[in-house]
This record gives C-alpha cells, structure tokens and sequence, in this order.
C-alpha cells in the first residue's frame, strides 16, 4: 500500500517526508558543514570549490550557487538544513522565508507586521483567492 | 517524599527572538510588545522556580543531521553547549542537566512503552535557549537544571498528538517516582501558526491559534486527536511543532485524574518574524503538597 499522503493538495507548500528526505540527503548534510565558522569561511572563499567536495547532483550545486531556496526545497532541501546556509550569508529567517513569497523584502516585511499571509484562500491547491 | 509536577509551561521559541534579545533590541517597536508579555512570566518565574525543568523543544537540524532522526530523545548529559547554528553561539549560558533525575525518567518512561532515544552529548539550540531567555532573561547562569526532551517535528512522519500526550503522561509518572522531593516544571514549545518554506511562507491563522489555546486549556484529551494535516494546512508546515504542547499537557495532574490546572498568563502576539508567538502557563491548582 502506498504511503499516505494527505498534505500534497496544501498550496505553496512541501512537507519534508522520506521521499523529499532521500533526495536532499547530501544537501541537507552540506548545510550541516556549516556550522563552524572555519567552514563558513572556506565556502564563502570558493563555492564551487566546496559544493564540489558533496555528492550532490549539478542541479542541487546550482541552486545553492543561486541562493535559490524554492529549487533547493523542491530538490530535498528542508527549511532548517538550508537556513545554515543563510546565515553563512548574514541573513535572518525572514529574509529567508520572504525569498521564496515572490514579494519583495520589505513587502515581506510589511505583510508579517499587519498580520502575516491569510489562511483564507491559502487552504487547498486550486481554491479562489 | 517524591518529586512533583508544579507546572507547566509553554512558549513559542523563534530564534529571532533570540537575536533581538542578544542585540538589545526589546524596547524596539516591533518587539517591544513582545517582550511585554513575558514580563509577568518572568516576575512568577521568579516566585515559582522549580528544582528541574523537563524542556520539551525540537533539535532544528542541529545536534540531529539526516543520519539519525530520534523520533523522542531525552538529555541524560551533566551539561549542554550552546549551539553554532551557523550564526555563532547564542551568548547565553551552557545549560545544565540534571543526570540522575533524567536518567529516571528514561528508565521509567522506557518500561512505560516508549522507546526514547538516550543522549550522553549534544548541542542544543534555539528551540530551547529561547524558552529559557523568555521565563529567565538574561542571568549569568541558568537557575536550575533543565532536562532536554527532543522531539522530531523536522521530518515526517511526526508522532501524533495523542502520542506526545501519552508521553507527557509517561513523564508524570516517571517524576511522581522520582525517590527526592523537587518541584518540577514540564515545558512544551514551538508553534504557533507559521511557515517557513515556499510560495505560502508567511502564513498566520490567528483564530487556529486561539481554539489551539482554548482546547489546550480545557480540552486536551480531544486535542490530541487533531490530525497532523490539520496542523499543516491550518497552521502552516512548521505550525506542527504545537503537537510538542500536548507532551507538557499531558504531565498535568486533571490527566491522571486530579483536578484541572489554573491558568496564571496567557498570552499572544503576531508577529515575531515569521511566527505567531503562544505563551501559557499552567499551574497545578490541587493544594497536596508531597
């Protein structure tokens, strides 16, 4: 039987499962080598260098290159892994999260500070906004 | 005389919480209201410091990488560092344990059925140093040992509610045996509504949230049958974390069979950050004092 999977029609959004977990596995652990400022450094210095040292796909390496966190996330990346990698880049969790609305920073900024992103409209894949 | 359960305690535990703390930033705008509605916490954290604190918080891809994913782990270690999570260490105090106490617990909660991992060494991060800042601010030291219980909320599947409740039952129990008179806190953190990731990233369902502490309150047993969709589509992907409340619900004495808990502060505020911030505490009403 097939594994259950009754969150795939919530918009906007990937649940980190085992099947996202197999595909991210070495992004994921790159992420983890950031947590010591000598490997944050030696990242910075050469990217590709350093992305080259991971068992990762090409795709995965140029997502990371691109700071791009929705192909990241769509290739396995999960959110809290990936964040190392903002920070490496100075930037906070909303700047972060703001990356992948479309919305610009301090559009971002602006809807979080009058309440964030409506649950209306934003329930199922499909529903009228 | 044994120990006891005297409390519990529930916040949300944002790590931009964290920074502005680390950064003098509370009496900005966007914090200060925030931080106001930790100050009565903080005065009856004062009045009501326990012996130990049973710190109920998810590791974020922290001290837990992909290799190995505990879906319970119970801190057994006589300290923790504080963790670099890619920003540096937070500057705040190593935290530290209470073995004898947390190896009880293992002991007792183990026999009672669940499997909890065992940990001798890991770092902890911000899902348990933002707790401990809110309730005590900023001291040199810790007033008092902290037992760190991780739960997985990073990668799916999570334990359901009415597992992280059974838990907390387990936890009572495991405390309630404990052969020395402390005063025990159990803590349950994460949530509220937020999402981190993707196109839907900034969701915030504040009347979610508000049944979510009404339910808390009153109604636990019937909380914990809230299905995990129900979390993700209402609350947002990382709003799952609340399941970790029901772990700290679940050590309170009205679930053995005693009466219900009286509620000393509630409180809510959107936004920090990205998230809506909960915070509960609940004390033991039941005047039996061991």
């Amino acid at each position: 039987m097939a594994i259950d999977k009754p969150y795939l029609d919530i918009p906007g959004t990937t649940v980190f499962d085992a099947a996202q977990s197999l595909k991210g596995y070495w992004l994921n652990q790159f992420c983890m080598s950031l947590m010591t400022a000598d490997n944050r450094a030696r990242f910075l210095r050469d990217e590709r260098a350093y992305l080259d040292e991971w068992e990762m796909s090409e795709v995965q390496r140029q997502s990371v290159l691109d700071r791009d966190m929705n192909v990241m996330i769509a290739l396995g990346g999960n959110i809290y892994f990936l964040a190392k990698i903002g920070a490496t880049d100075g930037k906070s969790f909303q700047q972060m999260a703001g990356s992948m609305t479309g919305m610009s920073e301090d559009e971002y900024k602006a809807m979080m500070a009058s309440g964030g992103r409506p649950i209306d409209g934003n329930r199922y894949v499909g529903e009228a906004q | 005389m044994n120990a006891r359960v005297s409390a519990s305690v529930y916040t949300s535990h944002v790590p931009a919480i964290g920074a502005a703390l680390d950064n003098d930033k509370t009496a900005e705008p966007h914090w200060e209201p925030l931080f106001a509605g930790y100050e009565p916490s903080k005065v009856w954290m004062r009045d009501n410091t326990p012996d130990a604190i049973v710190l109920v918080y998810n590791d974020h891809a922290t001290a837990f990488s992909l290799d190995m994913i505990p879906t319970f782990a119970i801190g057994t270690a006589a300290t923790y560092a504080v963790a670099d999570e890619g920003w540096g260490p937070r500057p705040v105090p190593e935290v530290q344990g209470h073995p004898d106490l947390a190896a009880h617990i293992a002991h007792s909660v183990i026999q009672q059925d669940f499997d909890l991992t065992i940990v001798n060494r890991m770092d902890v991060d911000h899902g348990l140093t933002v707790p401990l800042s809110l309730m005590f601010g900023r001291p040199d030291s810790w007033p008092c040992p902290i037992i760190p219980v991780a739960v997985n909320v990073v990668q799916y599947p999570v334990p359901s509610g009415q597992r992280c409740l059974n838990l907390g039952k387990a936890i009572r129990n495991a405390i309630e045996s404990y052969d020395e008179p402390l005063n025990v806190q159990v803590w349950g953190t994460g949530g509220m509504s937020h999402q981190l990731q993707g196109p839907r990233a900034g969701l915030i369902n504040a009347e979610f949230d508000a049944a979510f502490l009404d339910q808390l309150i009153a109604d636990p047993a019937n909380l914990a049958l809230k299905p995990h969709v129900d979390y993700l589509r209402e609350a947002g992907s990382e709003g799952i974390e609340l399941v970790m409340w029901l772990i700290a619900r679940g050590a309170m004495a009205d679930l053995a069979g005693g009466s219900a808990p009286t509620v000393e502060h509630r409180f809510y505020h959107v936004p920090a950050s990205n998230t809506a911030v909960g915070h509960l505490i609940l004390a033991e009403s039941g005047a039996e004092t061991p």
